[in-house]
């Protein structure tokens, strides 16, 4: 990476959290509260599309020998947003990768237990990962989208490949646009669908790789710490982007920014050291949790 | 939208079957084209192991070639004839290559810097074979073939080799290594003498068994320089040395059988060589690495 | 410094003793020679028309096998492979360059030759025969010796650097394929080759500067003889080949100026070949624009 981008990404992570350390108590009330409160009640119209539910029963996995997760059981219900939170290491990532067969895709990576779609196991033997993943999309930390490709194609990359030659361009230019439509970025980039990819900024970047993602028409959309890399406007629209894809899919957020967790979950888990420790709508999990542990965390007493 | 659709599954449809079993072959392809190169490799190394199994003997490296017309014999002149083009082609590309190396690495600006590297990438690159009609003109027309003129064309093929390596385990010495000594107050120069030299100089024996490695088995620059030489065993440098590669060249050429039999076992002698240096200046480039970033 | 000032004059020296070597030859067949296919000491007049066209033709038939090869073997290497035994395959393909031309030219006259004479190029024939490349009698010597052996020779130069370039692709570009549904192969196909596209292009190159000027293995298998001819199991001649083959035989001073005057070609194509895929593979290797520009 070249030494600017490096430093900039930087500057835009720690402006991204002002207060990761230690968000006062009554400032993450606040923020659950309107947000939740208000934007809950007023602002979330029926689904435009019904999506599908996952479940996570009993989840083990680990890297070689260590284990990262040590039994884990969460519902997601369909249109809801759901967001894990955790310190670092706590093996919220790897459960989220767990959700589409990726976490298998690191060397020494196994999982055990249940997790389905729609009650439909993801590690039947019968299930083909590439099918799970195609149903169950997946946006990562850092934006990736493909370097050598342009934005149009980048978006269309999914389609390419589960389509093949039988799409025809004019269909592809419809899904390309309604998916970059879903994840508000057609307007900036309309006139310049065939400007590489990686031309446009951080943030802009990370809703292309939402378009790529939703353009194969999941039922799932995984996020993996999406604003991590991103300045605090950028992290802004991608909550708001939250808030409509939730009208069509359902959503799994990792975050380690508990902000951000209480303004886009409808539900939060809260995990430690491989397991979960509370699971409970967000509202409860920032105002009231049960657990002592979870309510040293969003209290910011320690992590 | 997809609720609407009764026959939800996760099982591959017919056409990610395909998809999967393009995969698979391709896959399997790629495995198949490593499984291949390794099995060229053996079956090389093979042949010379057992096409030369009837002519290595002792008698094979301590005797000269027979005589026209009659059997046994050996390759004792070509071997010290290699020998000494090796050795004499060190004394001069090591010096050379191993401070171009430095210069381009500590001292020079950017811009000189680049162009030494810039020539020396050019120099590694050019067919051996002409570097042999370069010493052929410069050292041998008007004068006669010489072991000499074949130890200067090896040292321009080494030359690049070490200076390069040299340059690159001098990048792996830390900056942070040479600042304090500087900020010691010590000169560019003592510096590097005293702290950056010691950290690479298993670094330096590398890149010169790497040059050696490369050269052992050169026959095209000795075509031209040092390759009509006498049956016996010689240490002039001013007249043509025998050697194992141009050795190998010739017998290989030649419809006699035995000869055929002495290229073999010439073959492995060199090849064993050749991978001995190889793997030494493999286990000195791991050591002088661990060294350089201090584990 | 002086020893870097040394290796910039040792270059220019080098090009100009070769071309002063090739200075009689240039002032009588001058461009001319290049298209010329006649060498012919009895009349004293040379051509490298046709050493042009052998150097051409293995070079090109040996890269098309060797650079898909590479790649795939890059490819096991990076992706496939178990990583135990990923250091020790690639050592062993690095070792296949290792070994001396000389060694590969006398395996390839003694074992592979015999073979091709009475398996492969019958079967070829066979198969393929209604194609000129592989019409013509099975030989022991000839343009498909010489294009096998340096395809051995430039395999594992290309595979070891577009391992180099494959081993940095960014992993999350690769996950970010595999999460968007696809088979490992068509994420190697969507973002390991488009990303390792130039290093490749460069390594190919480079690899051809290897097969251009690769003398004695060809000299050992090609056979030869001057001519043009379609067929890939007839004998004939390359650059450098007949440099390498002419080496006591020379008997005029034009003679031995034509010689040089082939090096020179060499020398130019080698230049050329050499200063592009540097170019190349040292723009890939450069550190790349990050995710966040």
């Amino acid at each position: 990476m070249a030494p600017s981008d490096s430093t900039r990404t930087e500057t835009e992570q720690s402006a991204a959290q002002p207060a990761v350390g230690a968000p006062s108590a009554a400032e993450l009330r606040a923020a659950a509260q309107t947000d939740l409160g208000e934007r809950r009640a007023d602002a979330r119209p029926a689904p435009l599309q019904t999506a599908r539910g996952m479940e996570a029963r009993d989840v083990l996995a680990w890297y070689g020998a260590s284990q990262a997760l040590k039994g884990i059981s969460l519902p997601f219900a369909p249109n809801q947003v759901t967001a894990l939170i955790g310190p670092s290491g706590c093996g919220k990532s790897t459960f989220v990768r767990c959700l589409n067969r990726m976490h298998e895709e690191i060397p020494g990576g196994r999982v055990e237990g249940q997790i389905t779609l729609d009650g439909h196991d993801i590690y039947a033997s019968d299930a083909d990962p590439v099918t799970v993943r195609s149903k169950i999309g997946m946006v990562f930390q850092k934006p990736n989208p493909f370097p050598t490709k342009s934005i149009f194609d980048n978006v269309a990359a999914g389609l390419k490949l589960s389509g093949g030659k039988r799409v025809k361009r004019s269909d592809l230019r419809d899904r390309v646009e309604s998916s970059l439509r879903g994840a508000g970025l057609w307007e900036e980039v309309k006139d310049r669908l065939s400007a590489p990819g990686m031309s446009l900024s951080g943030g802009q970047q990370q809703r292309l790789c939402i378009a790529r993602a939703i353009a194969v028409e999941p039922e799932v959309v995984l996020m993996d710490e999406p604003c991590s890399a991103l300045d605090p406007v950028a992290t802004l629209r991608i909550e708001e982007l939250i808030h409509e894809l939730r009208q069509r899919y359902t959503i799994v957020i990792v975050t380690h920014n508990m902000q951000q967790a209480a303004r886009v979950a409808d539900s939060t888990a809260f995990m430690l050291s491989g397991e979960l420790v509370e699971f409970a709508p967000t509202n409860k999990i920032f105002t009231d949790p049960d657990d002592e542990r979870t309510e040293q965390y969003v209290t910011g007493k320690f992590g | 939208m997809s609720t609407t659709a009764p026959d939800f599954n996760l099982r591959a449809s017919g056409r990610v079957r395909r998809r999967q079993a393009v995969n698979r072959l391709s896959l399997l392809a790629a495995s198949g084209s490593a499984v291949l190169a390794v099995a060229v490799l053996l079956l090389l190394i093979v042949s010379v192991i057992v096409k030369s199994a009837g002519a290595l003997n002792l008698d094979f490296i301590t005797q000269t070639p027979a005589a026209f017309g009659q059997t046994g014999g050996g390759i004792a002149n070509a071997l010290v004839g290699t020998g000494l083009l090796i050795l004499v082609a060190m004394a001069m590309a090591v010096p050379i290559g191993v401070f171009a190396g430095i210069y381009t690495s500590e001292f020079a600006r950017p811009g000189p810097s680049a162009i030494v590297r810039l020539v020396l990438d050019v120099l590694n690159g050019v067919p051996s074979i002409v570097i042999g009609i370069f010493i052929f003109g410069l050292l041998v027309v008007g004068h006669h073939q010489s072991g000499f003129a074949g130890s200067v064309a090896l040292a321009i093929i080494m030359l690049p080799i070490i200076a390069r390596s040299t340059q690159e385990v001098l990048a792996l010495v830390p900056g942070t290594v040479k600042e304090a000594g500087l900020a010691l107050g010590i000169s560019r120069w003592r510096t590097f003498l005293a702290v950056v030299l010691p950290a690479a100089y298993g670094g330096i024996i590398t890149a010169t068994l790497l040059g050696v490695a490369r050269v052992a088995g050169e026959t095209a620059p000795l075509l031209f320089t040092s390759s009509i030489a006498p049956n016996t065993v010689t240490t002039n440098v001013s007249q043509a040395l025998p050697s194992i590669p141009v050795t190998i060249f010739t017998y290989s050429e030649s419809p006699n059988p035995e000869q055929h039999q002495q290229a073999w076992a010439a073959a492995l002698v060199l090849i064993v060589f050749v991978l001995l240096i190889s793997i030494v200046a493999r286990l000195f480039a791991a050591r002088a690495r661990r060294r350089a970033l201090g584990r | 410094m002086l020893a870097a000032g040394f290796c910039v004059v040792l270059v220019g020296l080098l090009a100009y003793k070769v071309f002063d070597q090739a200075g009689s030859a240039i002032s009588t067949f001058g461009l001319g020679f290049l298209g010329n296919s006649t060498w012919n000491p009895v009349i004293n007049k040379y051509g490298a028309a046709d050493f042009i066209y052998g150097t051409a033709i293995t070079t090109a038939i040996s890269l098309a096998l060797a650079a898909p090869l590479a790649i795939a073997i890059a490819l096991y290497l990076t992706e496939l492979a178990p990583r135990v035994l990923r250091t020790p395959i690639a050592t062993l393909v690095e070792m296949l360059a290792a070994i001396p031309s000389v060694v590969i030219g006398l395996w390839g006259i003694l074992v592979l030759g015999p073979f091709m004479q009475a398996h492969l190029e019958p079967w070829l024939h066979s198969v393929l025969g209604w194609i000129p490349l592989f019409d013509g009698d099975p030989s022991q010597v000839g343009l498909l010796s010489a294009i096998l052996v340096l395809t051995i020779m430039v395999v594992p130069i290309v595979s070891a650097v577009t391992r180099e370039i494959f081993v940095t692709c960014p992993p999350e570009l690769k996950e970010g394929a595999l999460a968007l549904g696809a088979t490992r192969w068509e994420m190697v196909r969507t973002v390991m080759l488009p990303y390792a596209r130039s290093g490749i292009v460069g390594a190919v190159i480079l690899g051809m500067g290897r097969a251009v000027g690769e003398a004695i293995a060809v000299t050992q298998v090609i056979g030869g003889t001057a001519g043009i001819h379609a067929s890939l199991f007839g004998s004939g001649d390359t650059l450098a080949s007949r440099i390498a083959s002419q080496y006591q035989g020379a008997t005029s001073n034009l003679q031995i100026s034509s010689i040089a005057y082939l090096g020179a070609i060499l020398l130019v194509i080698a230049l050329i070949a050499n200063l592009i895929a540097r170019l190349i593979v040292s723009g890939v290797r450069r550190p790349r624009t990050g995710f966040a520009s």
